[in-house]
């Protein structure tokens, strides 16, 4: 076989060759990395992406389910800025927000703190806090409600009348309801908290306590000024993450007012449930369309604050 | 041997043949899941299918809070059913939406359907066109627990006076005045909004919407029902909104002795651990009475066409039919939709259906826009009386106000 023929024979495969030959290996494995990442891409944008879009497109029509959607611009915006039920319900998300975050972090690293001394039974005790994460979110709304309700058969209540003391409304109050559905979803939460901050806590090396405690910095000092530092990525972690459950709740106000949800009065509505009853209960799916980019837009700040945190650490 | 197999070979072509003539139909019903009417429903269809070979019936049923969206998300998609259940508050959607198609006048004569069935299907009706026949209707009726009654010496009431001193006479409180039992149960997410809308405020001489369906309760005659109403909680004090959480709850926990509840309710009360009764609705001291009186109908899908329709309308009758809503009756306790079936001698002397058939001779049918949102202003009104002190007058104004933008919206 003289060269030439070999060469005619190869030509179209040795040019397509020497085309894959001639990138480098670094863009070999970026070509490799984008096969197999496509499929999470596709993935990601027919299951994600094109929905947002698609939502937000739908924020701006009337769309009722029955009839085609007809686009009405801003108007949809412009009812829920005008509507008093939406501003309401705008300041109960925020302080679902701003007591369930803070209230939640300082009990779990409070018991993260002291379960990490424990010795005796540590991982029962542990399994103990952890338990009501695993629990479903409705079965324990229903309990709680069940807690909260009045003579005979309440048990919150049962117990303020054997003291003496009069019984409150708690579900059935407009000022008191929204801490009494937060508690049981502070409580459910707080498992995972306090096994976040356990973990955190561990990661710190037993050195640095070692010789804080050798140099005489008392206890307090050593939390102040070795342990809640080193543990800000954790603290960081759980703070955007428990935002962001306390933005979206939902299973526990509604399983907790059923019979009235949200309410009374709009008093325990988290934004979640007004998109809920907007879209699947009134049908109004462009209004709920636009409740929903409004909960996007508050998630996506959230989101980036965090990451602004985040990179300020590094 | 030969013979034999030719003579089975042909009849398996005979048998063959005769499938193809009969060719099978199927049709599909769609109702949400509620235990005893799925039982109901699917003992009807095995009767249909007997009756009519070579048309089967599936039963698809959906959670009730998913219905409607089903309903509409598979019209979406070109695959409605042929039969569907619709509550009649929502016909206006349904037909407005293209879900569901006039019923034919050949098939369902209109002077049939209004000489038979209670006058309450008129709300079946949009124009000139019936759009759907129910197989049972619902009132009201005031649930008694007699072991209750009997222990305070009193008898079921007959009229509001009555009902209050029967309230207050059953009622059961503690040192500090805490309800351990109730007189009545206060419960406006149930069926105690309907009480309010179609009974007490006729009772108080007014009208809860005018001829045209905008809201007229924002009267005098408004007011003095809604004082009535939050005056058992404040005034009274025989009930307390949210006392065992539900309504429904306190009377089978025999922690209330009294609770305003529909015929739907009969399956659930049945089983209650104690001696338990019911009289019509109160009447105020005229002796008038009114009721509210609602009911799921069955209508035929858009999609139906050619033989498909021509055996759900097969079925839309049957499912109408006397038989039918004697099944019905048994299994769900839900009333018949005839007269001739509702008002036999057998059920106007039944203790427990008496009263409710008496309500459907002057039942009213609120005609809904959007049930939930106008019955959440209902709720919302009996709320800021209670928890905010709002004057009783303004609490129905607002309502009114709230009330009419959802009726005006809907109307759009």
């Amino acid at each position: 076989m003289t060269p030439e023929r070999a060469a005619e024979g190869l030509v179209p495969e040795a040019k397509s060759l020497r085309l894959w030959d001639r990138l480098g290996i670094k863009t070999k494995q970026a070509v490799w990395a984008w096969i197999f990442l496509a499929l999470p891409i596709a993935f990601y944008v027919g299951i994600r992406f094109y929905p947002t879009a698609q939502a937000f497109w739908l924020s701006l029509t009337d769309w009722n389910l029955l009839r085609p959607p007809n686009f009405v611009g801003l108007r949809n915006y412009a009812k829920m800025f005008a509507d008093p039920v939406f501003w309401k319900v705008f300041q109960n998300t925020f302080l679902y927000l701003i007591l369930g975050t803070p209230i939640s972090l300082v009990l779990a690293f409070f018991i993260a703190w002291n379960l990490d001394r424990v010795r005796f039974m540590h991982g029962f005790i542990r399994a103990l806090y952890f338990l009501p994460f695993l629990t479903t979110a409705a079965a324990m709304g229903w309990v709680w409600r069940w807690f909260y309700q009045p003579l005979p058969i309440g048990a919150i209540n049962g117990f303020l009348s054997w003291l003496g003391l009069a019984q409150q409304p708690f579900l059935r109050s407009t000022t008191q309801a929204l801490p009494a559905v937060l508690v049981p979803a502070i409580w459910a939460g707080l498992g995972f908290q306090v096994i976040i901050f356990l973990a955190g806590l561990r990661a710190i090396p037993q050195t640095y306590f070692e010789a804080a405690r050798i140099d005489g910095l008392g206890e307090w000092a050593i939390l102040r000024k070795i342990t809640l530092p080193l543990l800000k990525p954790t603290t960081v972690f759980l703070v955007v993450f428990s935002s962001i459950g306390f933005l979206r709740i939902f299973d526990q106000v509604y399983n907790m007012t059923t019979n009235d949800p949200g309410g009374p009065l709009n008093a325990t509505k988290p934004l979640v449930l007004m998109i809920y009853q907007t879209a699947f209960s009134s049908y109004q799916m462009g209004y709920a369309a636009a409740q929903t980019v409004v909960l996007f837009t508050i998630l996506l700040i959230v989101s980036l604050i965090q990451l602004y945190v985040m990179r300020e650490k590094t | 041997m030969f013979r034999t197999a030719k003579a089975a070979a042909l009849a398996f072509g005979v048998s063959v043949m005769a499938m193809g003539s009969a060719r099978a139909v199927e049709i599909e019903y769609w109702q949400y899941v509620f235990d005893s009417r799925v039982k109901a429903m699917d003992q009807l269809i095995a009767k249909f299918e007997a009756a009519n070979p070579g048309i089967t019936v599936k039963h698809t049923t959906f959670p009730y809070a998913d219905y409607q969206t089903r309903v509409v998300a598979a019209k979406a998609a070109g695959q409605g059913p042929d039969v569907v259940q619709l509550f009649y508050g929502w016909l206006d959607n349904f037909v407005t939406g293209e879900l569901i198609q006039p019923l034919d006048p050949a098939v369902f004569p209109h002077a049939e359907i209004e000489g038979e069935f209670f006058p309450i299907v008129e709300a079946m009706k949009r124009g000139e066109d019936y759009y759907g026949l129910p197989t049972a209707v619902r009132s009201l009726a005031l649930f008694y627990n007699n072991d209750l009654l009997e222990k305070a010496g009193v008898e079921p009431p007959a009229n509001l006076e009555e009902f209050l001193k029967v309230a207050e006479a059953t009622t059961q409180r503690d040192g500090s005045g805490n309800i351990l039992s109730a007189g009545v149960t206060l419960d406006m997410a149930g069926q105690d909004h309907h009480w309010w809308r179609e009974v007490l405020i006729r009772q108080n001489g007014g009208e809860p919407y005018d001829a045209e369906g905008n809201v007229a309760y924002d009267s005098e005659a408004g007011a003095a029902a809604l004082k009535f109403y939050t005056d058992l909680q404040t005034e009274q004090k025989v009930g307390l909104l949210g006392f065992m959480d539900e309504g429904q709850a306190a009377f089978r926990a025999g922690l209330a002795a009294m609770t305003i509840d529909g015929t739907f309710r009969l399956g659930a009360f049945a089983a209650n651990p104690f001696a338990w009764g019911v009289v019509e609705l109160p009447a105020d001291a005229e002796g008038a009475r009114s009721n509210y009186s609602s009911y799921f109908a069955n209508a035929i899908g858009a999609t139906a066409r050619g033989e498909e329709l021509e055996a759900a309308q097969k079925f839309l009758a049957y499912i109408a039919s006397p038989e039918a809503m004697g099944i019905w009756l048994e299994t769900v306790g839900e009333l018949p939709a005839r007269r001739a079936v509702a008002l036999t001698e057998e059920n106007l002397n039944d203790p427990i259906r008496a009263p409710f058939l008496k309500g459907l001779e002057y039942a009213h049918t609120t005609r809904f826009y959007d049930e939930a949102a106008q019955r959440q202003t209902a709720i919302d009104m009996v709320n800021r009386v209670l928890l905010q002190n709002q004057p009783v007058a303004e609490a129905v104004a607002e309502a009114a106000r709230a009330e009419q933008a959802i009726i005006d919206a809907a109307r759009k």
